[in-house]
């Protein structure tokens, strides 16, 4: 089999980038310590302008995006927001606002849905206000985003809610459901932290114990029961933490295979996390998206199989799970081309027993996790 | 439960739900929020024919009018088994 067909079989569509996130700026009003942005986020100072951001746009539909999420940090931190959407919505992408709810009214919904806004999904910390509070670093955000959750369903949008799942909330999720379902979501997003960024750094603090991950599988299904027996159309979907599976995820379907994100720099990346990695990405500014999708050295390097090493190499299952994620690979063993160590057959795969033992005793509290801010950011920038 | 799909019944996608032609994919597809349904030729023709308000029969009809070659019946039962799926899916809603 060659290294042609292979990438082929993977890029099974037309090859192009379906989804695109927008990653609008790294502002945020709240300091998540499970924030996915780069560690050094603060020494990117540059955002890509209205004018910027509107070319490539029209660039990337013009290549097949179509699903466009526009994030951040906090996206509505950006004045040009509706523009942005308006211009998307022109366009054609299906557009959604991945939001905090911080700097969300009535007003701004209103002037949002004028511009053809598809779907707002608002995060939520907890249902326990103490608790929201000491995770996203504020106390009055929690409010916020409940009333933000009425209102925008009640300017008619599908709501999708998000909770990221981590060993200080995880055990109260079934409140967090009901909550979800007084809200009136349409969908709840139960996702467990991913550790990468700001979480892996703080991972000790994060990674739920295998006992208390069992007890939330357990609650979404009780949840799940209740919520067809009483005909209410709420998908829950929860998302495992791969530190407790013995195959890795097939992370983006597969690198530069259908995602890409743009970075507040105009920096394109095959996910959103790709930053940490010992590599270089090319810029929007200074090369056409359609080169840097097809024919960048970055988006090519983990594509098809050929830079796989055994144990995937050899694989059958190398085609399923893509050996992984690259992040994953790099964070744990400082080689982001080995085998996702999540994997079983990997030989670095005592790193993750190593954390799931971990993740049993240690009981830390929320004040111990390193929030993500500006202050704590300079730390890892470098000059 | 929901009630079955009958041919007065007028279906519509569920809302915040867009159909759209993809000239990349040379398919229609489904939008929803963060997510895609690729669709093939038929169930792209019938979901194109749900405006919320032609009820089952009118939209067999046109596409009875449309594809004469389609043997007869063919196409209502087409139409009716790809309903009572998307609506099974969550795709569309009907009253």
């Amino acid at each position: 089999m060659t290294d042609r067909s292979d990438t082929a079989a993977i890029n099974a569509h037309s090859g192009a980038p379906l989804w695109l996130l927008a990653e609008l700026t790294y502002r945020c009003p709240l300091q998540c310590a499970y924030c996915s942005n780069p560690l050094d986020f603060a020494g990117v100072r540059e955002e890509l302008s209205t004018e910027e951001w509107l070319d490539l746009l029209a660039q990337a539909r013009e290549m097949g995006a179509v699903q466009l999420g526009f994030s951040g940090g906090e996206p509505l931190v950006r004045q040009d927001l509706e523009q942005l959407v308006a211009e998307a919505r022109r366009l054609g992408f299906y557009t959604n606002l991945i939001t905090s709810a911080q700097g969300l009214d009535e007003a701004r919904i209103a002037a949002l849905r004028d511009a053809g806004l598809d779907h707002i999904q608002i995060s939520l910390q907890a249902s326990d206000p103490d608790v929201a509070a000491a995770v996203a670093g504020s106390p009055k955000a929690h409010a916020r985003k409940l009333a933000m959750a009425r209102a925008v369903k009640a300017a008619g949008y599908p709501m999708v809610l998000n909770v990221v799942l981590h060993r200080h909330n995880i055990d109260q999720l079934d409140a967090i459901i009901a909550l979800c379902d007084e809200l009136g979501a349409d969908a709840v997003e139960l996702a467990n932290c991913q550790l990468y960024g700001w979480a892996h750094l703080n991972r000790a603090g994060l990674l739920p114990s295998r006992e208390q991950l069992e007890a939330a599988e357990a609650t979404t299904v009780r949840w799940r029961e209740r919520l067809a027996e009483k005909g209410r159309a709420m998908d829950l979907l929860f998302v495992v933490p791969d530190y407790y599976n013995d195959r890795p995820k097939a992370c983006m379907g597969g690198w530069g295979s259908i995602f890409m994100t743009v970075a507040p720099d105009g920096a394109v990346l095959p996910c959103h996390s790709a930053r940490l990695l010992p590599m270089t990405f090319p810029s929007v500014r200074d090369r056409p998206l359609r080169e840097i999708w097809y024919d960048s050295e970055a988006f090519n390097r983990y594509r098809g199989d050929a830079w796989m090493q055994e144990p995937c190499r050899s694989c059958d299952e190398r085609h399923r799970d893509v050996g992984g994620c690259r992040c994953q690979a790099y964070l744990l063993t400082g080689d982001p081309a080995a085998t996702d160590p999540v994997c079983s057959l990997s030989p670095d795969h005592h790193l993750i027993e190593a954390a799931r033992r971990e993740a049993e005793g240690g009981v830390g509290t929320v004040g111990e996790l390193i929030p993500r801010n500006v202050h704590e950011s300079r730390v890892f920038c470098r000059s | 439960m929901a009630a079955a799909i009958r041919g007065t019944s007028v279906c519509r996608l569920r809302p915040g739900w867009r159909l759209q032609w993809e000239e990349a994919q040379q398919r229609h597809v489904l939008l929803y929020p963060e997510g895609m349904v690729q669709l093939n030729d038929t169930a792209g023709a019938i979901l194109g024919e749900l405006d919320g308000q032609r009820d089952v029969e009118a939209v067999i009809g046109l596409l009875e009018a449309r594809y004469p070659e389609a043997p007869a019946g063919a196409i209502g039962q087409d139409v009716h088994d790809f309903l009572v799926e998307a609506a099974q899916q969550g795709w569309i809603q009907h009253d």
